[in-house]
């Protein structure tokens, strides 16, 4: 990584306010990347949960993208996704254990999907594609930001869902019976009744794909104004990926359509080519049948 | 002269068929039950159907006037739209019910998925679905000061007796046009009569609910059974005018039968196996995410294209 390359927002790359940025903003992995979508769906009924579900990320993600870095010369390559995981479950073994004592109806609230933080993608993308190729602090940094940002978007989903299905905002009563709101407010207020489907799954899927919408709606106003978004979105960590010349890109996609073409050809080929041989002589059938089969194998093998 | 030397592109001789006459008549179809369930229910039936195809119509002119596309409403499936969600509510729902669904089916359902023709479920029926599971009391609340007993599914599902009779003239709870069976089937006469619906999937459909009913209800050739699962619910409804929505139904003779057949069993499993007496609209809408599938392997083969894999196969 050269010196000095702009990053997210025109901050210089991998120093920790960029990776900060760049994982609560421009590469949200909620609504940008869209990795990390078992929990942003299922725990977030409601806002504490939310909350709860993201800072535990969070604290799971900053620290085993540390250690993953710390050991990154340590863990041969092939065996990366096992040490990986290791390193990753024992984190998520404390932060289970830890909620487990202090926090135990946040602990039953969210059940499965604490021990889940373990493959939960968000950690293992972050490992891979930037922990296990760069310094401790930059990854502790992009690990903090990463978990903000997903404990943001999916507090925010939380928040909806919460407010439209049931009418309370974390576990207070805005709309519906017994609303907190004094006044004639109050009363309009009380009159809502919660639309019930917010606070099923259907709903999350409606919630998320509302705030994708705005999200990209934002990225298109900034192009729109003639900002550089080329950073936004483009999955993994983007930096890092060489680009290919497209010349080379093109040259392989023509030779794959070749390959394709020939492959074609020889389908097309192969009825009236077997067909030939049935009507003539039992010897000239036997003479061409063995260049025939060289040119069928390739198709049968395809279709097993 | 001048007309014979006009050159234009194919097609050059056209029907007068066109969306929004095909939708007018569906309209007309749709009249009788409505009206049924006008005179049965009184004022309040009125104003849910009144309510529901002003805000579906005016929903759809909003979102094609902001989004700055051309306006559609006149090609009436927005209506339709409108007066099958109205037909599909209780009568005792109160005022923003079929609001609320109208918004839903059309901006949702219809033309955020692109607009008539690329919507993926029947709208009033995603709608009434979507209703059904926010609201699951007021959608099922069918006591009006003329009927105090349960549906008629319902008491069956109880072990009550029922009288078909009721069921077959609309006398009946329910939701606004389900109730009627003789003013479905009035409607349903005039589109098969006009080529505008045929009776390959509402055939199939209830044929094959009727035998798997007669299978797996537990009453056998039970006469008044069968009937009044036949005309005590949604299903006449369904199969005539939801299930055959062109949009959301397929389009290939074969896939027709297998779209029938699908519904036919899947209500048949709601009914008798689910919590709920009714399961017309889930299974409607469960068959019409199925469509794409079913269309994928039904296409008929061309005219004078072999079937190139099968002899291949055969030959190896």
């Amino acid at each position: 990584m050269s010196e000095g390359k702009k990053g997210a927002l025109g901050f210089t790359q991998d120093t920790p306010i960029e990776r900060f940025l760049n994982g609560l903003v421009v590469e949200n992995p909620t609504l940008v990347l869209m990795i990390g979508m078992c929990p942003t769906l299922a725990v977030t009924t409601s806002a504490i949960n939310g909350v709860t579900m993201g800072l535990a990320t969070t604290f799971v993600l900053a620290l085993s993208n540390a250690v993953i870095s710390l050991l990154r010369k340590v863990i041969p390559d092939t065996v990366r996704i096992p040490a990986f995981i290791v390193v990753i479950a024992s984190f998520v073994t404390l932060v289970q254990l830890v909620m487990q004592a202090y926090v135990p109806v946040m602990y039953d609230a969210l059940g499965v999907y604490i021990p889940l933080i373990v493959v939960n993608c968000i950690i293992f993308g972050r490992a891979e594609a930037y922990a296990s190729k760069h310094n401790v602090v930059p990854s502790f940094f992009d690990g903090i930001g990463m978990g903000l940002g997903f404990t943001c978007a999916i507090t925010v989903i939380g928040l909806f869902r919460e407010l439209i299905g049931g009418g309370t905002m974390f576990d207070v009563q805005i709309f519906g019976e017994g609303s907190v709101v004094p006044g004639a407010v109050g009363y309009f207020f009380s009159q809502y009744q919660p639309i019930r489907i917010f606070i099923q799954q259907a709903g999350a899927f409606i919630v998320l794909a509302v705030l994708i919408a705005i999200m990209n709606q934002v990225k298109f106003n900034m192009e729109k104004k003639g900002k550089d978004t080329s950073k936004f979105g483009v999955g993994g960590c983007c930096n890092d990926i060489e680009i290919k010349d497209p010349k080379k890109v093109k040259e392989e996609l023509l030779a794959k359509e070749k390959a394709a073409a020939l492959e074609t050809k020889a389908e097309t080929i192969k009825p009236s080519d077997i067909k030939v041989p049935e009507k003539e002589p039992v010897l000239a059938e036997q003479a061409s049948k063995a260049p025939i089969k060289e040119v069928i194998v390739p198709g049968e093998e395809d279709k097993k | 002269m001048s007309d014979m030397m006009k050159v234009s592109s194919n097609p050059h001789v056209r029907s007068g068929v066109t969306t929004s006459n095909i939708m007018m008549w569906v309209v007309i179809a749709l009249l009788p039950a409505a009206g049924f369930g006008i005179y049965n229910f009184g004022i309040d039936a009125l104003i849910i159907l009144v309510l529901s195809v002003a805000s579906t119509v005016l929903t759809e002119f909003i979102y094609e006037i902001l989004m700055q596309k051309k306006v559609t409403i006149g090609d009436f499936s927005a209506v339709v739209t409108g007066l099958l969600l109205g037909m599909n509510l209780p009568c005792t729902a109160p005022w923003w019910l079929p609001i609320i669904g109208g918004v839903f089916a059309i901006l949702v359902v219809k033309m955020l998925f692109g607009g008539l023709g690329q919507n993926f479920m029947n709208p009033a029926l995603g709608a009434r679905c979507f209703l059904l599971i926010s609201f699951p009391a007021l959608m099922t609340n069918f006591t009006t000061d003329t009927y105090t007993s349960p549906t008629p599914l319902a008491a069956l599902k109880a072990g009550e007796e029922v009288s078909v009779i009721n069921m077959i003239i609309g006398k009946i709870p329910g939701t606004i046009g389900e109730t009627s069976m003789i003013a479905i089937v009035i409607g349903a006469c005039i589109l098969i009569m006009l080529g505008i619906i045929d009776l390959k999937i509402p055939g199939t459909y209830i044929a094959s609910f009727v035998i798997f009913v007669v299978l797996f209800g537990g009453h056998g050739l039970n006469g008044t059974y069968i009937s009044a699962q036949l005309a005590g619910g949604g299903l006449m409804l369904g199969a005539f005018f939801m299930a055959t929505d062109y949009v959301t139904s397929p389009i290939t003779t074969k896939g027709k039968y297998i779209y029938g057949v699908f519904l036919g069993v899947l209500t048949g499993i709601f009914r008798v196996f689910g919590s709920s007496a009714e399961g017309v609209s889930y299974a409607i809408i469960i068959g019409n995410l199925i469509v794409p599938l079913i269309e994928k392997y039904t296409i008929p083969r061309a005219f004078g294209i072999r079937p190139v894999e099968k002899k291949e196969e055969k030959k190896a």
